[in-house]
């Protein structure tokens, strides 16, 4: 069966979405990536999202369903590689992104987390809720 | 020249398959990358719905020409269960099926036009159009 691959660099964990991920293929990433965690006891997980062409309510709540998870483990999420036109195209949709993080690409992504979990070990950050909210005003 | 394709829906891989077609359709009409990337996150939202609620379905692709203006309209029709109350389907937040109930709401704000029809116990037929 096809699966996307999750890399271990050091205490995190990085997982690029290459393809145009069905559903089957997304909740299989959901439960790799739980796994991968306990196994590895990572601390931080980066998805590089850079080639994803669009981010709908599905990939949305799995994105947000992954940061939950990973916090219930102890470990932060942080979202990297946006395209600026999925960005653009996520706040019409009405998909807010407060609350999960998002850093540019992968070197400011791992910077971001190594900040946040190098700097005390059992700091607990506080923001991976992803919030959602009714950007509806048009 | 315009240029139509019926496409069905019954899979998820029928979802990513629409996707790419929609794609396809919205580069050959010179729409620009932003432009391509609303028509086919509408798409994907709408395809899973018929999918997901009116239990498969099909979507027509047609390019669309007014006067110097082109555009792109998708028809997405099931003979599912129908909506019992569009009002209330369209909230934002709204879903019946665990979702996060941005889909319907979302796809009407990042289509120029959107039109939806749904009778219960016959199905449902949602249209829309995004001009270049
Ligand atoms: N084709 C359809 N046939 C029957 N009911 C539908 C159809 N499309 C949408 N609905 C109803 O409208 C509700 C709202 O749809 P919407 O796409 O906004 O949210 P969702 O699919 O539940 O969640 P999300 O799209 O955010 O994952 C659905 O939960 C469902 O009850
Ligand atoms: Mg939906």
């Amino acid at each position: 069966m096809e699966r996307i691959p999750i890399l271990q660099m050091g205490e995190f964990l990085l997982v690029t979405i290459q393809v145009d991920m069905h559903d089957r293929l997304a909740m299989t990433l959901q439960d790799d990536l739980t796994n991968r965690i306990s196994q590895t006891s990572a601390n931080g997980v980066l998805i590089d999202i850079s080639a994803l062409d669009i981010v709908d309510s599905f990939i949305g709540r799995i994105l947000g369903n992954i940061a939950k998870i990973s916090q219930v483990m102890d470990a932060e999420t942080v979202v990297v590689g946006m395209q600026p036109a999925v960005a653009i195209t996520l706040v019409e949709l009405g998909m807010s992104l407060t609350g999960i993080r998002t850093a540019l690409n992968v070197e400011k992504g791992m910077a971001l987390l190594q900040a946040t979990v190098g700097s005390s070990a059992n700091a607990q950050f506080t923001a991976t809720e992803w919030d959602l909210e009714d950007d509806a005003e048009d | 020249m315009q240029k139509i394709e019926e496409m069905e829906i019954q899979s998820s891989s029928d979802v990513v398959l629409v996707r790419q077609a929609v794609r396809q359709f919205a580069i050959e009409l010179g729409f620009g990358l932003v432009d391509q990337t609303k028509i086919v996150t509408a798409a994907s939202e709408l395809a899973r719905n018929t999918l997901d609620y009116g239990g498969g379905g099909t979507v027509t692709l047609e390019t669309l020409q007014n006067g110097g203006r082109r555009g792109l309209r998708l028809t997405f029709e099931d003979q599912g269960p129908g909506i019992p109350d569009i009002e209330l389907a369209l909230k934002d937040g709204f879903t019946s099926g665990g979702g996060l109930g941005m889909g319907l709401g979302g796809a009407k704000r990042l289509a120029n036009e959107f039109e939806i029809e749904s009778v219960v116990g016959e199905g449902t037929r949602i249209i829309i159009v995004r001009w270049k």
